[in-house]
């Protein structure tokens, strides 16, 4: 069964379907847009029931159709350890975002600051549907050129998202995205060809834009450098990686809570998993040249992102920030190249879209409520809204890694994974892990605690549909916390293929404990 | 020859088959499950939540003494047992699989939690009863036992970080739960993030533990810590240190634990007095096999105790509150402990009895401070107070009690085991014994003068209270505990050490004790220390109890208000973290904005001509992104046919 052509066309086709529906047709675009995703996302269960973690095969249920012979162009899709979970996150928050965008296109209600008029819904639903289909085609891509296609190709419905649903410096901020993004897609768009132009081709081969072709292809030291800075430009502009940050701030604040979630939780993952999937597997020399530049980059992230948070006044800036510090603690586990850190990276780019999807989103029915991002126009909500404090506090808890929550997983493994080989950064790094609790708790407490704000007496607690946004991302956040056994049983093989390709392994323990642990349990 | 013995665990891991043992994750489950059920189940569990709660911590407590006996069951080199109970994290190199160990220590806390913890419990029925909130406070309460009896039965050191951070967790909700009280959430915060400060020390602990041994299990890196350089060990020991600093509120991470007191009192006693802060001194005492290969961190441990046991007292001194009072109290027995764990294995044993007197002792001090608050109004003033021993007859005799044992009266609990940490301190070679055992010596003494001076403030002397304060006995399901924790606080030290009953209990963890003989009441320094706990409560009764105390507060010496401030403790934060902080913040956001920002903004206008063009791209930029989608494609196939033809 070609599974992932069909996990590409279900969501294109839902997407022509809902911007073809007749005017005055909100609801019903609303609840197709719903029936959609959530078909898509037991097609996907169905898919990942089907998956064999022990497979020697590179990418499964792999298909491969000739698009443009002439230059070895492919319509190549399939999936590894990596690629699956990284789907799986996509298609989970769609229908959590399509529920939580419910009102979002509605006119603004009255009292608030800014007075909004009602836009059309089924474009916006169905631009929530394109990006779908495109999330899933990109991580699926299999041929270097196709996932270029949907790595730009993303940027319209976003650009769309931001720019014509967004706050009122929208237009503003979905230009800059779409500079940077350009920008970095240019640049990637040269290293593309220029790969395809100067791979080896071995005898008997033809030259191709097939990942699995391309590797090793590229032998030439010097070519590898150039390719690996076009391609990696690209992805720390996307992911983004501090200095290439300052579009996302603008970029998050502005946009819609559920278009922010996308854009944060699944887009900017396209970065960090470019870099893990191509950066290292088809410029491995290339990779390790550069990774002292990488590393450096991340853990300035991890702390400047952090320390530039916990000085935000808006709320969504705020969590933007908290990003830009978590992406740090990826990349950092992507170029440490051990297999905990490169198991660590994975895992964070999933749970990193439950817990800041969460936070976004909590954040964006307050700003439902209230009418205002800023933390300053808040105070004592848990006193009148108990459940929607009680939610903040989970998703931000996960935010600053709590154990016992998923995020501390993901976290313990990066920093573990990259203190065997890079103890120093990895300790600055883990500074990251104090800030944190700065910013999420000092925000908790200027919004949450305390006397009640005469702004928000009155506020209403979550309602039904509030609480079905809110509870399957709560309880990801908690089951995978505890038990993320299924995610790293996927991700292990995937990583370790990745890391063979490149060359690298483990450092050896100095007192190897762990294996006699075996004989002597006996 | 001791001293081999001494450093290595005499006793392997055994792994359970079946029995009360099998089950102890039932110890962990309950509670957590009692939080699940009252956090989720919401109002609809109002009516009920208290003794749900409270049933769920008695039901642990029952699973931990049937563990315990099935462990004395045992001959003592089978007391240390294994459960395996998931694979929690399998990734590449590390493996962490979650198992609980059940051996002398961990049981010995986990009877403590249970025990002390159910006790509490039941007190909060009633100290709780008016509060609407009471539910929460108690799936609260549960979450915290959960993740105490976790950290302590843990058998790697992921899970004990997992039951370290969540018992931090409950202690800001439980510190925060009064959150609409400005002060209440400002102190949860902080106490959060200073112990954040310590769980960084304790997180580069354990991966360096994990970059040397490949593992994070107790099992396999104690058995071979001895093969580990002592740079390595000594790392990981003051590594530890810091973590343990963190949640023990010692020096200098200390500052959190006064402004703790702003949680619901039965909070102070279970979280900030008789558990939660003591784990500082289970995580050095568990990772006994390191520290005996590091005297550095060692003396480190011993130096850091020695100055917290003495700065908390100082600050017992000039309290006025009566919760702050007892928290530099804490602070200062903790130090006590901190100090016997730094001895080596000589203080393991010690520092543990100690830990367990005090839990009575302590808890049983707090919730009657709790039951006298209860009484006047939640008052917490003791400038206020005066009198009370004849209205709170029950109160004031549980409480009495608990003074006699924590100052080391004869025959009472902490006349045993401070006493042992003392001695042992001056049994440490040369100078640093005479430095230790001094350190020891004045703090016993410092502490017989604040707490009569509590005793004398609170309960004797004229009534000093506020016009509507009609103090009253408090109900009995809160002096019943009192009295179950007195009776502890009588006769746990005598139980515990008599007979080296504890010390022989605890040897197949931390070893045999070099050169202990057993307890000697008529030894030179007990007697020395008997002299001067005398003259600190003739002096208290000297200033407090024969003359009449002010209801304001007289301005004091310098060293009585340096002692007020919290030996400025959080002048020096504010002054030398936070400002600097909040400058680097606010800098990092202006350099954000214009710099980064603006650097890039002034290349893209450079680049378009001037910023006008920038602007005036934002209008019906759309259109033309379809262009040059259309352009950049052309460009693509132009240059693919280019090349193909090469």
């Amino acid at each position: 069964m070609p599974w992932l052509p069909i996990l590409i066309a279900v969501p294109a086709v839902g997407a022509l379907g809902v911007s073809l529906l007749p005017k005055g047709s909100d609801k019903l675009a609303k609840q197709l847009t719903l029936a959609v995703s959530l078909v898509v996302l037991a097609l996907t269960i169905a898919m990942a029931t089907q998956f064999s973690a022990g497979s020697k095969e590179r990418f499964q249920f792999a298909q491969t159709y000739d698009w443009i012979p002439a230059f070895g162009v492919h319509f190549g899709v399939g999936v590894d350890g990596i690629a699956l979970v990284l789907i799986a996150l996509s298609v989970i928050l769609v229908p959590i975002v399509v529920l939580a965008s419910w009102h979002d296109t509605d006119a603004s209600p009255d009292g608030h600051a800014e007075a909004r008029p009602k836009r059309s819904t089924k474009t916006y639903f169905a631009l929530i549907l394109a990006l779908e289909a495109m999330m899933i085609g990109v991580f699926a891509a299999t041929d270097v050129f196709l996932f270029y296609v949907f790595f730009e190709a993303m940027l319209i419905p976003m650009y769309f998202m931001i720019g014509s649903y967004g706050g009122p410096q929208r237009s503003y901020a979905a230009v800059k995205f779409l500079l940077y993004s350009l920008f970095g897609g240019l640049l990637m768009l040269v290293a593309v060809i220029a790969t395809y132009v100067f791979q080896a081709v071995p005898q008997g081969g033809e030259k191709s834009f097939l990942f699995t072709e391309l590797i090793g292809r590229i032998q030439d030291p010097a070519t590898q450098k150039w390719l690996f800075l076009g391609f990696f430009i690209a992805f720390a502009v996307k992911a983004p990686l501090v200095p290439f940050h300052t579009w996302l701030p603008d970029a998050a604040a502005q946009a819609p809570a559920g278009a922010a979630v996308l854009l944060v939780g699944v887009l900017d993952k396209v970065g960090t998993y470019g870099m893990l999937r191509f950066c290292l597997e088809l410029f491995p020399d290339a990779a390790k040249f550069f990774t002292p530049l990488v590393l450096v980059l991340s853990v300035v992230g991890i702390v400047y992102g952090a320390i530039v948070a916990i000085g935000q006044t808006d709320m969504k800036r705020l969590i933007a920030y908290t990003s830009i510090s978590h992406f740090g603690f990826i990349a950092l586990g992507v170029f440490a190249m051990t297999s905990d850190g490169g198991a660590g990276a994975t895992l964070y780019m999933v749970n990193h879209g439950f817990s800041t999807g969460a936070l976004f989103l909590i954040v964006g029915m307050l700003i439902w409520r209230r009418g205002s991002q800023f933390i300053s126009d808040y105070g004592g909500v848990q006193k009148i809204a108990p459940l929607l404090a009680g939610a903040f506090l989970i998703a931000g808890l996960s935010g600053l890694a709590l154990p016992g929550l998923s995020s501390f997983v993901s976290e313990f493994l990066v920093l573990i994974g990259s203190y065997t080989v890079y103890p120093v950064y990895a300790i600055i790094a883990t500074l990251g892990v104090i800030l944190a609790a700065i910013y999420i708790l000092w925000m908790y407490q200027r919004t949450m605690n305390g006397p009640t704000a005469e702004s928000v007496k009155g506020m209403a607690d979550l309602n039904i549909r509030e609480k079905w946004v809110v509870a399957p991302l709560l309880v990801l956040i908690i089951g995978l916390g505890f038990y993320p056994k299924p995610l790293l049983d996927v991700i292990n093989p995937a990583v370790k293929q990745t890391l063979s390709t490149v060359g690298v392994s483990d450092p050896a323990p100095k007192v190897p404990a762990a294996a006699e642990q075996k004989g002597a349990g006996q | 020859m001791t001293s081999l013995l001494a450093a290595a665990p005499a006793a392997e891991i055994a792994q359970a088959s079946g029995g009360v043992l099998g089950l102890s994750w039932l110890m962990i489950a309950l509670p957590l499950a009692g939080a699940a059920i009252l956090l989720v189940g919401g109002r609809r569990t109002n009516s009920f939540g208290h003794l749900l709660g409270t049933a769920m911590s008695l039901a642990s407590f029952v699973v931990a003494v049937l563990a315990f006996f099935e462990l004395l069951g045992r001959t003592a080199e089978q007391r240390r047992v294994g459960v395996e109970l998931f694979d929690f994290i399998p990734a590449g190199q590390l493996d962490v699989k979650m198992g609980l160990l059940i051996d002398p220590l961990s049981i010995s806390f986990a009877l403590l939690i249970t025990g002390v913890g159910s006790l509490i419990h039941i007190y909060s029925i009633g100290y709780m009863s008016h509060d609407p909130d009471r539910r929460r406070f108690f799936s609260y309460l549960n979450l915290f036992v959960a993740a105490m009896l976790l950290l302590v039965l843990a058998d790697n050191y992921v899970g004990l970080y997992i039951g370290w951070e969540g018992v931090g967790l409950a202690s800001y909700l439980l510190i925060g739960f009064w959150q609409f009280k400005p002060s209440a959430a400002v102190a949860a915060k902080k106490a959060f993030i200073v112990n954040r400060v310590g769980d960084f020390g304790l997180a580069i602990g354990i991966f360096t533990l994990f970059a040397t041994f490949g593992t994070v299990a107790y099992g396999p890196i104690f058995e071979h810590a001895d093969k580990a350089s002592t740079g390595i060990l000594t790392a990981v020991g003051l590594l530890l240190l810091l973590g343990a600093c963190g949640k023990s509120a010692q020096l200098p991470l200390q500052s959190w634990l006064l402004d703790a007191m702003e949680g619901p009192t039965p909070v102070s006693a279970l979280i900030h007095a008789a558990t939660m802060v003591t784990a500082g001194v289970y995580l050095i005492t568990r990772s006994n096999p390191i520290f005996d290969g590091a005297p550095t961190a060692q003396l480190a441990v011993a130096i850091v105790g020695a100055a917290t046991l003495l700065a908390g007292a100082i600050i017992g001194c000039a309290k006025d509150d009566i919760k702050k009072a007892l928290a530099g109290s804490t602070m200062s027995q903790i130090g006590y402990m901190m100090l016997a764990a730094g001895l080596g294995p000589a203080g393991y044993a010690i520092a543990i009895a100690h830990l367990i007197t005090h839990g009575f002792f302590k808890a049983g001090m707090f919730l009657g401070a709790g039951s006298v608050m209860h009484a006047m109004n939640d008052d917490v003033n003791m400038r206020k107070y005066g009198g009370l021993r004849k209205v709170m007859p029950i109160t004031f005799i549980t409480f009495g009690l608990g003074y006699l044992a924590i100052i080391g009266f004869p025959g009472f609990a902490g006349y045993f085991t401070k006493d042992l940490i003392i001695e042992a301190a001056f049994g440490q070679e040369g100078v640093r014994g005479y430095l230790l055992g001094g350190a020891a010596l004045l703090g016993a003494a410092i502490t017989a003068f604040y707490m009569s001076r509590l005793m004398f403030m609170t309960f004797f002397g004229e009534k000093r209270w506020d016009k509507d304060a009609h103090p009253h006995e408090s109900p009995p399901v809160m002096t019943w505990p009192l009295i179950l924790l007195a009776i502890g606080s009588v006769g746990g030290g005598a139980f515990l050490v008599l007979g080296d009953r504890f010390i022989h209990f605890l040897e197949p963890v931390v070893g045999k004790p070099e050169n202990h003989h057993g307890f000697n009441p008529v030894a030179p320094v007990g007697l020395i220390t008997l002299v001067l706990v005398a003259a600190g409560v003739a002096l208290a009764w000297v200033m407090y109890g024969r003359r009449p105390v002010p209801v304001e507060a007289p301005r004091g010496s310098f060293l009585t208000v340096f002692a007020r401030r919290d030996l400025y403790g959080d002048a020096i934060n504010e002054s030398l973290l936070m400002r600097p902080g909040q400058w680097l913040t606010r800098f990092a956001v202006f350099f954000d904005n214009r710099g980064v920002d603006g650097l890039v903004n002034g290349l893209a206008a450079g680049v378009g001509g001037t910023s006008g063009r920038l602007r005036r791209l934002q209008t019906g930029f759309a259109r033309s992104y379809a262009l040059s989608m259309f352009f950049g494609a052309a460009i693509v196939a132009g240059a693919l046919l280019l090349v193909g033809n090469l």
